[in-house]
């Protein structure tokens, strides 16, 4: 009965293994990236982007149809564009930060939708936004894994400049030049997670996968470590227990997986021992007691 | 080694100078007080100190130039408290020139990072995580990283304010123990009975230089009622700034 439920979809389909081993690769590499985006209360910016990088895509489709290389580069160089123009006129203009994101991200998806629905079908761009999660090919299995493993070399690589970046930036440009590089580089990494996210899950979904999950995290422990490693564990059980929900209910598995960490987002308000709601009253009456 | 000089130093954010042609020489070794009323520049001025902050005209000379020779506290530090980090993690950024981005720790480096959080009365807080310190505790820690940074040019702005008592005092012990080891220490204070208590320099400061010297020939009735006027009189506009006042 259970190994009816929980094993036999991935034991008979093919491309329900390729579908769990590829949000296996987005769960261990972008949910560490979200995990520092929380910390950096950069989430929506997070959300900025995953919008930003959809006219690169689209251009990237028209060039060369649903070509991976193509509509990857596409996305990256999209994502890029938008984040630097962002600092630049944050740089230049008394425009916060935040502001500019909007306006830029804002004109960046009406040009993505622009291109998508003049040149192609509604079919592509719902491919775009929601993604093909159930028909990854090996190439984009391939491409999956690979930016999980840049993604977790970087962090590793710049974890010491990047938390200083996030506990204290100030210090870090009074002692080091890195801190312009350690942004940027960052920022490269949310993006690169972004497109790896948008083949298998879409634009719109593949936000959710990096930002629920350490969001959710933060309920249940405290330190950066233990942290990272809960959102991934997280972000691979929504994961896997929203890909057998769409089988098993025929529903889309995007939005599935995603609703799946939301869920796991909720019950941590509520029964998280760090903040949660239960926790948070039950010290209130012993606090009266 | 730490010696530190304003040549004809003009600041300022945008078109109104924060601080007017100032020549003042501190010398090494020194420990002094930055004084003055609100708006005289005092912060602008540290900031250019710390090279933070680029002249609009005139320059900051310091016998030791390099980033790393220079270790500054701003008076509003940007350090998020929320942040997962605990008290030996951020003491030991402090260490960033010796190890780096990529540095391990050595052992006898792990031993400094204990003996700096001990200086600071901080024994026991080791592993404790920054959102749950007080006031006080947090100013312990960030002095502590300074202790590590061991910069022979030591800046700190306003790094008294909102403390407990045991706190000023352990505090001002570590500024002391800088002085004597011929560090160059500059603190923007507005307490002025700390200043003459504890320092034997003083630099009043009135978006100009009012006076600079010995600490009771600076902080004199006539000296702090002029600072005083000659903000006033500065607190316009900047074209009505006259000079007239000085």
């Amino acid at each position: 009965m259970i190994w009816d439920l929980l094993i036999q979809p991935f034991a008979d389909f093919g491309f329900m293994r390729r579908a769990l081993l590829g949000c296996i690769a987005i769960s261990v590499g972008a949910t560490p990236v979200g995990v520092f985006l929380m910390l950096r209360r950069m989430s929506l910016t997070g959300d900025a982007m995953a919008h930003a990088i959809l006219p690169g895509a689209a251009v990237g489709y028209l060039v060369s149809g649903l070509s991976l290389g193509a509509m990857t580069i596409g996305g990256l160089a999209a994502g890029m564009a938008v984040a630097l123009l962002a600092g630049l006129v944050t740089r230049v203009t008394p425009v916060r930060e935040d502001a500019s994101l909007a306006a830029f991200y804002l004109i960046s998806l009406a040009i993505g939708v622009l291109i998508v629905s003049t040149r192609g079908s509604n079919v592509d761009l719902m491919h775009v936004l929601f993604g093909t999660v159930l028909a990854l090919n090996d190439a984009a299995l391939f491409l999956l894994c690979t930016i999980a493993s840049i993604s977790l070399l970087t962090l590793a690589a710049m974890f010491r400049p990047l938390v200083l970046e996030c506990v204290d930036p100030q210090y870090l440009r009074s002692v080091s030049a890195l801190s312009g590089i350690t942004h940027l580089v960052f920022l490269m990494l949310v993006v690169l997670n972004l497109v790896g996210g948008f083949h298998a899950l879409g634009t719109l979904m593949a936000i959710g996968i990096m930002i629920l999950p350490a969001t959710a995290a933060r309920f249940w422990v405290t330190g950066i470590g233990a942290l990272i490693a809960l959102s991934a564990v997280i972000g691979i059980v929504s994961s896997a227990v929203g890909l057998l929900l769409s089988y098993h209910f025929s529903l889309p598995s995007g939005p599935s997986i995603v609703l799946l960490a939301g869920f796991a987002y909720a019950l941590s308000i509520v029964f998280g021992p760090v903040g949660g709601l239960v926790t948070r009253s039950l010290s209130r009456r012993i606090g009266q007691a | 080694m730490g010696g530190l000089a304003f040549e004809q130093l003009t600041l300022g954010y945008g078109a109104a100078p924060a601080v007017q042609r100032l020549d003042c020489e501190i010398a090494t070794g020194s420990l002094t007080a930055v004084v003055g009323p609100n708006g005289a520049g005092k912060s602008t001025l540290l900031k250019a100190a710390a090279g933070v902050l680029r002249p609009l005209a005139g320059r900051v000379r310091r016998a030791s130039s390099g980033p790393d020779q220079i270790a500054y506290l701003p008076q509003q530090s940007d350090l998020d408290r929320s942040f997962p980090i605990s008290v030996t993690d951020v003491v030991g950024m402090g260490l960033w020139r010796e190890i780096g981005p990529f540095g391990w720790l050595s052992p006898r480096q792990k031993s400094r990072i204990k003996d700096a959080i001990s200086a600071v009365g901080l024994d026991g807080f080791e592993t404790r995580h920054v959102a749950r310190l007080s006031g006080g505790q947090m100013q312990r820690v960030l002095f502590a990283r300074l202790l590590l940074q061991d910069a022979p040019l030591i800046l700190l702005d306003e790094p008294f304010t909102a403390i407990d008592m045991p706190t000023l005092a352990d505090l001002l012990e570590i500024i002391r123990r800088w002085n004597s080891e011929e560090r160059t220490v500059l603190v923007v204070l507005h307490d002025i009975d700390i200043v003459r208590a504890h320092f034997p320099e003083t630099l009043l400061l009135a978006r100009e230089l009012v006076s600079h010297g010995p600490t009771e020939r600076v902080l004199t009735a006539e000296n702090q009622f002029r600072a005083r006027q000659m903000c006033e009189a500065c607190a316009g506009p900047p074209h009505v700034c006259g000079r007239s006042a000085a």
